[in-house]
């Protein structure tokens, strides 16, 4: 499996990554040789096995639905890179 | 130099022969000493950690860690202690709470001395990932201390602290236990709670612990077990009692050899080791079989699908919002562009981006449900062992620990060093490293043992019986050149 470095870009944008035109050129290669590796569990016959996404077979875990104290607002926002009183500041999301 | 083992300082201090302020004085002065060459510690908390110390000399001996000192991965969040999982993005973050293994470990009355260097968010074999500092093998200072918990293993190896803990996603608390010539243990999954460990790849990260004997890991493994309600991954079982379940030997248990390593590369050195490791057990009363993993061959493919699929995921909360770094953009969006490609180290793009393409539109099915089911598969061979022995013994790492720089620019050898401690993960066993035997270069070799869900009682007195009977101590490491 070759992976181009328009691959690259696009899945990077995916990530929200912005990489330089060198990362994007030292990825490609990488990329494409681990992704090549793995191309090796295209030959098992896997019909009908299901797939596993935790050894641990659990189901949803419940508590009663009753309120307790959490992290207070003002801890919590101490370790926001910038804030308010009240909240999380980020910048402009929608123009105008 | 001389070292002691966490039952020795207990019995030292229950005896009243010893304060803890001394023990914590002299892990001090070991980190003093050895430190800057070694460069297991990304903070060390003298200060606190002499206060809390100091505060136990006046107490009654209470507490099943009381007055040992000892430190933590810096992926494990201490409560108004740094916490970086040695990542830029977090090289100023401060948890605002304790992870349940620091708090329980808090309860013992243990002493936290400081935070331990890593591959950035685990994500590593060497250390060498760290956006910090290198960490030097203790043994050979020209040497990775493997990884990527390679700080909390070389800071044990060098007798700066009796126990560490460690969390091993892929093997990163048995392959540099291994390097370094300590012991190693990753619980079950699911036998320790994961609140407060900073996520890599959920379904795969466990933490443990580090320390110079068996008996010493299931002192640790004793404090840190148990369900949690803030970890719903963590399993609701009663936890037996570790440390008496050490002895009674291993007459009668069958001990599973793996066959076909061969193909994996295994040094003749490591394998001589290891066969004379499975010949002390089996003078010890131990009966070997021959047991045969066919997918053991897939498990490095399977890894490097799930585990960056799932990082890929986990990392997208470092968004620069809520808690750590944040670089300046005219947008939201060039906001969260900019923070995470100052803020990660290429290792950790490296895994998002292979993360983020297996799990992308079109490629979904054939990579990441794929590694899936390979993953179904590694669990049913060791389901299959399982029914013809107790523990299965493997070589930890097919190499002694290899020189700094060797592997960093080539991604795939450094994962394929991987190959016999990933299945644990991937089937969400416990295993254990114990070292078996020095090389002709002097580096240590691991043994490493797998037992079945929730025998890690099997497992510690298996790793026991062998440390009594291996008829050696492990060499003291050199730290210098």
């Amino acid at each position: 499996m070759k992976i181009s470095e328009e691959t690259v870009r696009h899945v990077a944008a995916l990530a929200r990554l912005s990489l330089s035109d060198e990362e994007v050129a030292h990825l490609a290669p990488q990329l494409s040789e681990i992704i090549g590796y793995a191309e090796q569990l295209q030959q098992l016959n896997l019909d009908d096995v299901a797939p596993t996404s935790h050894s641990l077979a659990r189901t949803n875990v419940f508590r009663e639905d009753e309120p307790r104290p959490g992290l207070a607002r003002d801890v919590a926002l101490a370790c926001a890179p910038d804030s308010t009183d009240e909240y999380v500041r980020v910048p402009a999301v929608l123009e105008g | 130099m001389s070292v002691h083992t966490v039952k020795e300082i207990l019995a030292s201090l229950r005896r009243k022969e010893s304060k803890p302020s001394e023990w914590t004085e002299s892990a001090l002065r070991m980190i003093e000493q050895h430190d800057p060459t070694i460069g297991a510690f990304l903070t060390v908390d003298g200060e606190r950690a002499l206060e809390r110390a100091r505060r136990l000399d006046g107490e009654a001996f209470d507490g099943a860690l009381f007055g040992v000192p000892y430190a933590l991965k810096d992926n494990i969040c201490t409560r108004n202690l740094k916490t970086t999982a040695a990542s830029r993005i977090l090289e100023s973050y401060i948890p605002p709470y304790d992870a349940t293994v620091a708090q329980r470990l808090a309860a013992t009355q243990g002493v936290l001395l400081g935070k331990t260097n890593l591959d950035e968010f685990a994500m590593g074999s060497s250390t060498e990932n760290s956006a910090f500092q290198l960490t030097r093998n203790p043994y050979d200072v020209k040497r990775v201390p493997g990884g990527s918990s390679g700080g909390s293993a070389a800071a044990v190896a060098a007798g700066m602290v009796p126990f560490a803990l460690g969390s091993d996603t892929g093997g990163s608390i048995r392959q540099p236990a291994s390097f370094c010539g300590v012991v190693g243990l990753k619980p079950t999954y699911g036998r320790v709670s994961r609140y407060g460990l900073i996520a890599f790849a959920s379904s795969l990260d466990q933490i443990g612990p580090f320390t110079r004997s068996v008996e010493d890991a299931a002192f640790v493994l004793q404090a840190i077990s148990g369900h949690d309600e803030r970890d719903s991954t963590s399993a609701p079982r009663d936890v037996p009692d570790f440390v008496r379940g050490l002895e009674g030997g291993v007459k009668g248990l069958r001990i599973g050899l793996v066959t076909g390593l061969d193909e994996h590369g295994v040094d003749a050195e490591v394998q001589a080791a290891v066969g004379k490791a499975v010949q002390t057990l089996q003078d010890a009363g131990a009966e070997v079989v021959e047991v045969h993993l066919p997918h053991l061959r897939y498990a490095v493919a399977t890894y490097y699908l799930i585990a960056p699929a799932e990082a890929s995921s986990n990392l997208a909360r470092y968004d620069g919002v809520r808690y750590g770094r944040r670089a300046a953009g005219q947008s939201l969006a060039e906001m969260y562009e900019n923070t995470r490609s100052e803020g990660f180290g290429m290792e950790v793009k490296r895994r998002i981006m292979i993360g983020t393409y297996a799990l992308s539109s079109g490629y979904y099915d054939a990579y990441y449900r794929r590694a899936q089911q390979v993953r179904t598969r590694i669990r049913e061979d060791f389901e299959q062992a399982f029914k013809r022995c107790d523990v299965i013994v493997m070589p930890t790492t097919p190499t002694t620990a290899f020189p700094l720089g060797e592997k960093v620019d080539n991604p795939l050898q450094m994962y394929l060093n991987d190959i016999f401690t990933i299945p644990a993960n991937l089937a969400g066993l416990p295993a254990l490293s114990v070292p078996c035997g020095v090389s002709s270069e002097g580096l240590p070799i691991g043994l490493q043992l797998l037992a079945h869900w929730w025998d890690e009682a099997t497992l510690l007195r298996v790793g026991h019986t062998y440390e009594q009977a291996r008829g050696f101590a492990m060499p003291l490491p050199r730290m210098g050149a």
